[in-house]
């Protein structure tokens, strides 16, 4: 019977079936940071259990971590300790830990990738929603909670349903200036936040494959802010090139058995999709969100939607409190917000790609006077990557901050937050209220819409600015 | 994780949809490194800048039973959302729809989330907006929820039920397949990655 991508690395993976209950599903990598995993564990500990595999586990420092004095000891005293208690377990428990100041550190979604971890046909599991960016290799990653963390570390497997397949095509060539980002922003504007609920979604047609692995992992992260489990994007000769010679690769003979195997990780003709959603590359255009859900958005040159024009009442009153929180008026055109702040960076627009796009905006040009630009490495590596290249002193120069690595001000759980009304454009995954600082207003944007947003101080497509070179972004 | 059988109280009515994880429970309060005390941060901004937010109002302050709009717990994996609502009371969640996580996490720590037809959430809200104290009784066992004349089945898988009527606790039950978990692991394939040794770049 002919089987979609997302099926195939499912059955291959089938430890355990049994009508009635839960697959058992084996896992072949599981990411541990420090905001998930204490409670997991203490509950470790608490049974006498250990952990079944440490050499299948890799944790790193991310959520809490300062972009600034990163050797020094972190000074809020619970950030602290929780980082601390994740260093202890990682000690105790024999699991590779890469903390602050190590050049494995990063945002555990940009690691895997960087060291060759995560490769095609694997289980990924990890304590945070956005394990689903590791589906850009053509692996099966979904984010799970602190008692499957748990249940991962004691057993190397979970309990898991089949899910539904969803089938997002994307056929044609995207406009210049118009990049993964808003393909996924235009996806989750057309499907809502929860429309992929039950679903993996695989991410298919000629606009996606044309693709660098850097932006496919920008649409399979934003895959759950669709509500969908994970989605993904079968291996190719582009996945295997960015893999080859990666620190955790397989070499010689195994690369070659595996290349073999995951040339076979395609949907085979005739495979049934539950749900399937055609999007035409060429009616794209660079997308921003004006509300407080990432399903809330819509091409830059809009104007901010008239609640009192929805018909469904739910979504009325939804775009109603959106506004209010967001400070917004009806009929504004969304080119004529002003912003704050602009953040670049986290593990859905953090890696060398997406900062070179940025830079090269930004190269020779100084950012609106009013507006502060932190720029946040999703990695050490990455930073490191991009000083090599002198991108670091392209941004400063252009009076952006330049930053150490970590998830940063996606969602403030270290220093770097808006305050109270300020209002942001971000390359991260979530415009919910108060997500990147209390009170603060975000609106979701591609690194090329950031860095056009720091030099006018508003909203603003590269396309929009006079003397502008278009990037060739993909 | 205590088992669910059955529970009786009074309900309380948030009219929102794609009420997500991190307005159940902000990031900055997801720094405790125990598994309880999150009440504190559940739904707090709309605690403290909403003055007619539904959980402000004496009437339903002592509710346990959550009645949402659709889409309920989108957002991030953290579990943290399940513990607030129970460190605050609550015991069930109701909704037309839960997002995939929130919803497998509640039935690893022990708050149930039940499916009604939005129609029928309708009824309940308008039900508790009426008479706060209404007395709403969710049943797992008989798989209805009553409340006044009302009584609406709805649907929950055995197994599930199974494990929350019993508050079984899951690696206990795959560690009764460890036999299975050997043989998969003599058949993967020697070439799959390993985080250690630390190789380098």
């Amino acid at each position: 019977m002919p089987k979609t991508l997302a099926e195939k690395v499912y059955d291959a993976h089938v430890v355990r079936s049994a009508a009635g209950e839960p697959d058992l599903l084996y896992i072949d990598l599981h990411l541990v940071h420090e905001v998930t995993s204490p409670q997991a564990f203490d509950g470790l500990r608490a049974a006498g259990r250990t952990v079944r595999h440490p050499e299948l586990t890799m944790a790193t420092e991310d959520h809490n971590v300062p972009t600034l004095e990163i050797l020094k000891p972190i000074a809020d005293p619970v950030s602290r300790a929780q980082v601390e208690a994740l260093r202890r377990n990682a000690a105790e428990f024999g699991i590779r830990l890469a903390p602050m100041g190590d050049r494995d550190q990063g945002i555990v979604h940009v690691i895997g990738p960087q060291l060759g971890l995560t490769q095609p046909g694997m289980t990924i599991v990890c304590g945070d929603s956005h394990t689903s960016t590791h589906g850009a290799f053509g692996a099966l990653a979904f984010g799970i909670g602190t008692s499957e963390v748990e249940h991962v570390l004691a057993t190397q497997t979970l309990p898991q349903y089949r899910p539904k397949q969803m089938a997002v095509t994307v056929e044609g060539v995207l406009p210049e200036g118009v990049s993964s980002k808003d393909v996924i922003l235009a996806v989750i504007a057309k499907i809502g936040t929860n429309g992929a609920a039950g679903h993996v979604i695989e991410y298919r047609g000629s606009a996606i494959e044309a693709l660098s692995m850097e932006a496919r992992m920008t649409i399979c992260n934003m895959s759950i802010e669709a509500g969908a489990r994970a989605g993904l994007i079968a291996p190719d000769q582009t996945t295997f090139d960015f893999l080859q010679g990666r620190p955790h690769a397989p070499q010689g003979a195994d690369w070659d058995a595996a290349v073999e195997y995951w040339q076979t990780l395609r949907t085979d003709e005739g495979a049934v999709f539950d749900t399937e959603v055609v999007i035409d590359a060429a009616e794209l255009a660079p997308y921003v969100t004006w509300g407080t859900n990432p399903g809330q958005g819509l091409p830059i040159a809009e104007s901010v939607p008239d609640p009192a024009a929805i018909a469904d009442e739910g979504e009325r009153r939804a775009a109603e409190q959106a506004l209010a929180y967001m400070g917004l008026e009806p009929g504004t055109p969304l080119r004529e917000i002003k912003v704050d702040t602009v953040f670049l960076g986290s593990c859905t627009n953090g890696r060398i790609e997406d900062l070179r796009i940025a830079a090269e905006l930004l190269r020779g040009r100084h950012i609106d006077p009013d507006t502060r630009m932190l720029v946040v490495p999703g990695s050490v590596g990455v930073k490191l990557q991009a000083e090599a290249e002198g991108l670091d002193r392209v941004f400063t120069e252009a009076g952006a901050e330049w930053r150490g690595a970590g998830c940063s001000m996606c969602l403030g759980m270290n220093p770097d937050q808006l305050k109270p009304g300020e209002r942001s454009a971000s390359t991260s995954n979530r415009n919910f209220q108060g997500r990147q600082g209390k009170g603060g207003r975000t609106h979701l944007v591609s690194p090329s819409v950031a860095a056009a947003t720091a030099l006018t101080g508003r909203l603003t497509a590269p396309a929009d600015l006079a003397d502008a070179p278009v990037p060739a972004v993909v | 994780m205590d088992a669910f059988t059955t529970h009786t109280g009074t309900a309380a009515p948030l009219r929102r949809s794609a009420v997500d994880t991190d307005q159940i429970i902000p990031a900055e309060y997801l720094k405790r490194i125990t598994r309880t005390g999150f009440e504190d941060g559940l739904f707090v901004a709309w605690r403290k800048n909403e003055p007619d937010f539904v959980l402000n109002q004496p009437e339903y302050a002592d509710a346990s039973v959550l009645v949402a709009g659709p889409d309920f717990g989108t957002g991030s994996s953290r579990e943290h959302a399940c513990w607030a609502l129970l460190d605050g009371g609550f015991r069930v969640v109701i909704s037309s729809r839960f997002a995939d996580i929130f919803k497998n996490n509640s039935t690893k720590s022990g708050l149930l989330t039940v499916v009604l037809p939005q129609a029928e959430v309708e009824a309940l809200w308008a039900a508790v907006e009426a008479d706060p104290t209404t007395s709403v009784t969710v049943d797992l066992q008989e798989k209805r929820v009553t409340y006044g004349e009302c009584s609406v089945p709805f649907e929950v898988d055995d197994y599930t039920r199974w494990r929350l009527l019993e508050g079984l606790d899951d690696v206990g039950l795959t560690e009764r397949h460890l036999d299975d978990i050997e043989a998969f692991e003599a058949r993967r394939p020697a070439w799959l990655p390993k985080a250690l040794p630390a190789l380098p770049a």
